[in-house]
């Protein structure tokens, strides 16, 4: 087992491969009662077409969340309930490039982490389990239906996007999920719950050793072969530039979004990730000229708020909150950024949004599923997340300049409206 | 985590949570006073328009560079509502002094900032700043019409506001719009000079510092504080339950039907009641969880929660329109099965560690414990997570079982969607 230890941030992580090809970490954590522990796929929203043993296999939108779902039940009952009994709080996600089951407990860790890689490793599907799904998932999905953020976001994806899967809602529709099987769930299962597409991460004041015997003794001796995906080919142009929706809201929301350039794996991943990060702090975060300037006109409100994602093949910057004039805000991000680009970004302004964000980052580390789900990130996308100081003293503001000119330009943004229903 | 809680000052106390494990540093100061209609939106309008600025920091512009300057730390106005009180005022953090390169002191020039921004705000001719006031005004409106926006939350809100018609409980922490659409600076700034030298100001800090460090920077951050006869905070009235139960149904144009009940309970066995509702529905083993999810597919999520500031249950469920009876039956059923004591020995003793579970894992969350501890200190309770769960490891299931036979349906409310709307 390797242990490294990051001084600057006063963290350790232990790691481990095993034979089946499971990457294991354990961040220890003395002095907290809490024990986190992660168990994530590489697997998610985006991942309907891909190659399994020579056939590409197009499956239903969907398919991972509501494999999510049945992953919980076992043959001798449910897993949920498992976990419960000791107190631990399990629960699961599935985000467009990765599925995760975690729980957290103070008591029976090892116990429950014996609970957690069993269901997730062992498949129990019947039709009649699958088809009950349809009614609860299809409730989950009329719920999120009637959010406006969730509405906002997709619709906001699809306008950036015309191939990339991103466009997919990753719960799928009620339509799209009435195509699942047992059959279908046993071969995604099958596909991509192998050990070595996975990585387990354990947070809290636990022996790594243990863990890693005890992922040795419960999951698979063997590990799978890699799967090929299909993302599509996506084309540099957005979809369409405006969308808009009018539902049961109380005020007009927004979000822009620019079609940014996709980022290579390793640690440029991270480095990436940095730069966007501080871009968009730098145009229009809370301390930003614009920001101040759209506030007092009365154009934003503390709603207003912006991020840099990445996902497989594509990465995008978007920002938005509640406004009367959509159009006129997103007008003068794209005018903002110009200046910058134009003027260069003031040095004394630069080092100071590096400062607070390297502080943001370091206070990230007292959540633990933060810790869990950036630790998973990075070995899914080939880079050490802990790594962070070394990053940000690394990069300059040349690089925050470069990726303004790049990727914050009239003709790569759109915007996505929701508007008040009329009465 | 130890607890201390010290008096600092007439009406103001300091509750000192020393920890070292964590990288940031929080320090909290919040004006506990009764919630009431009347006042409500001007208090909840306060902390948002001294955010603007300070006499040192007279705009967003400079404000936000000095919390950039200290590594990133933020300020952020809260305006919580804990039992029949409304708190009032801002949670800051910081890194941890321990991990500051060059080995600068942060909780000085934090506590600092916060001592400006309630005793040093920016005004003009003795007033705040009138495009702060005007900006911030609409914001508040903006923020109480939102909460349509999220339908849970709505249907969560509503239910409260019917069932406890008449009661400071109902009140929304906002206040509600026509309250707000009344405010006028003038009139607010008086209210500011009230609030700050009348209502209970209580401090909480979780960090590395020593007691004698965060006491001595409070005191340099607060010594203008005025300081009049202190108003009593609102201390625990439970709800009264209804003779019969009231339904309500609002339409909207939605997909989603929202299902909310309220619960009215006659006892006040609070370990009894936290243990019953575990059971009931507050869990991913619950009744309500394996039962109207699991078994019937009626719905995503039906959960319930007990209001141990106010003694009351709500249910809150996302359901199909037409499954509304289907769905009304068995929550009832399963608040009988939990009353009936129909519970086999590992749901009871899985209720039993959930509780356990977070209230241990308390202590690893510096926002949980600002959180808890406000709430006790606001309405008069004085139990530590520790002994809330020494009370629950105690409970019998007699008791629990007695406890949830005074749990009665008080009130009924029903989101409805449009084209039934007929």
């Amino acid at each position: 087992m390797k242990q490294s230890f990051y001084e600057r941030i006063g963290e350790s992580v232990y790691r481990e491969t095993l034979q089946n090809g499971l990457q294991i970490c354990v961040v220890p954590k003395s002095g907290f009662a809490k024990k986190y522990a992660f168990f994530a796929t590489r697997y998610g929203g985006m991942d309907t077409r891909f190659c399994l043993n020579g056939n590409w296999l197009d499956t239903p939108a969907g398919i991972a969340h509501y494999l999510e779902h049945k992953m919980f039940d076992t043959k001798e009952g449910n897993a949920l309930q498992e976990l419960a009994k000791n107190g631990a709080e399990p629960n699961a996600f599935t985000s467009n490039a990765m599925t995760g089951y975690y729980f957290d407990s103070t008591d029976h860790f090892e116990e429950n982490l014996e609970i957690l890689l069993s269901f997730v490793s062992v498949p129990y599907f019947t039709e009649e389990s699958v088809a009950k799904e349809q009614g609860i998932i299809g409730q989950e999905i009329r719920m999120i239906e009637d959010n406006p953020d969730w509405q906002i976001y997709t619709r906001m994806l699809k306008a950036l996007y015309s191939q990339s899967p991103a466009r997919t809602s990753i719960a799928g529709t009620v339509e799209s999920i009435s195509h699942i099987t047992a059959e279908t769930l046993y071969d995604c299962h099958k596909a991509f719950y192998t050990p070595s597409n996975m990585i387990l991460t354990v947070v809290g004041d636990v022996d790594p050793i243990h863990v890693v015997d005890l992922a040795r003794r419960i999951l698979p001796k063997e590990g799978g072969a890699e799967i090929l995906r299909d993302y599509g080919t996506e084309p540099k142009e957005v979809a369409e530039k405006e969308t808009s929706l009018a539902m049961e809201v109380s005020s007009p929301q927004f979000l822009v979004g620019f079609k940014c350039r996709s980022v290579a794996e390793g640690e440029d991943y991270l480095r990436a990730a940095v730069i966007g990060d501080l871009a968009c702090d730098i145009l229009l975060g809370d301390s930003s000229p614009l920001y101040q300037r759209l506030y007092d006109q009365g154009l934003i409100n503390t709603s207003f708020g912006g991020a840099y994602e990445m996902m497989p093949g594509i990465a995008y910057l978007y920002a938005g909150g509640d406004s009367k004039d959509a159009r006129k805000v997103k007008e003068e991000i794209c005018k903002e950024a110009d200046r910058l680009v134009r003027e260069g970004i003031d040095q004394e302004f630069y080092l100071r949004i590096k400062r607070a964000a390297f502080g943001s980052n370091l206070r990230g580390l007292d959540s633990f599923e933060n810790v869990a789900v950036s630790l998973t990130e990075g070995y899914f996308h080939g880079y050490d997340p802990f790594r962070f100081p070394q990053v940000f003293e690394s990069v300059t503001v040349e690089d925050v300049t470069a990726f303004l000119r790049d990727n914050i330009r009239e003709e790569q943004a759109v915007l996505s409206e929701i508007v008040p229903k009329e009465a | 985590v130890e607890m201390t809680r010290k008096q600092l000052a007439d009406g103001v106390y300091l509750t000192y949570l020393p920890a070292r494990k964590f990288k940031t540093s929080i320090l909290s100061a919040q004006f506990v006073t009764p919630l009431r209609q009347d006042t409500a939106s001007a208090y909840a309008l306060l902390p948002a328009v001294l955010r603007r600025g300070t006499v040192t920091y007279p705009d967003m512009g400079s404000l936000e560079a000095q919390l950039d300057k200290l590594y990133g730390a933020r300020v952020d106005y809260t305006i919580r509502k804990k039992g029949e009180n409304q708190c009032v005022g801002f949670v800051a953090s910081c890194i941890d002094d321990s991990f500051v390169p060059g080995g600068e002191k942060l909780l000085e020039s934090v506590a600092n900032l916060l001592g400006e921004l309630i005793c040093d705000p920016i005004t003009e001719r003795g007033r705040f700043v009138p495009t702060y006031f005007e900006t911030e005004k609409t914001n508040l409106i903006d923020a109480i019409r939102s909460l349509i926006n999220d339908k849970r939350d709505y249907a969560d809100s509503r239910l409260l506001r019917e069932m406890c018609a008449g009661e400071a409980y109902a009140v929304p922490r906002l206040g509600d719009e026509a309250g707000a659409e009344k405010l006028q600076l003038r009139k607010l700034y008086a209210q500011y000079g009230e609030l700050i030298a009348t209502s209970r100001l209580e401090l909480i800090y979780c960090g590395s510092a020593s007691m004698e460090r965060v006491e001595r920077a409070l005191h340099a951050a607060f010594s203008t504080l005025p300081r009049e006869t202190i108003r009593e905070t609102a201390a625990v009235r439970p709800h009264k339950g209804r003779q019969e139960v009231l339904y309500v149904t609002d339409h909207l144009d939605v997909t989603q039907g929202k299902l909310g009940m309220g619960f009215s309970c006659g006892s006040s066995d609070t370990a009894a009641l936290l243990m019953g509702n575990t059971l009931f529905g507050g869990s991913s083993n619950s009744k309500l969880f394996m039962n109207v999810r699991e078994k019937l597919s009626l719905c995503y999520y039906a959960s319930s929660l007990y209001h141990r500031q106010k003694g009351l249950i709500t249910v809150s469920s996302g359901i199909e329109f037409d499954n509304y009876q289907k769905a009304f039956d068995e929550i009832m059923a399963q608040l009988s099965a939990v009353q009936n004591g129909d519970l086999e020995d590992w749901e009871l003793e899985g209720a039993r560690s959930t509780l356990l579970n977070a209230y241990s894992s308390m202590n690893d969350s510096q926002g949980k414990l600002e959180n808890f501890y406000l709430g006790q200190a606001a309405t008069g309770q004085h139990e530590t997570p520790e002994e809330l769960a020494e009370q629950v490891r105690n409970v019998t299931p007699e008791r629990i079982f007695r406890a949830m036979q005074t749990v009665e349906l008080d009130t009924v409310y029903f989101l409805q969607g449009k084209e039934t709307a007929e």
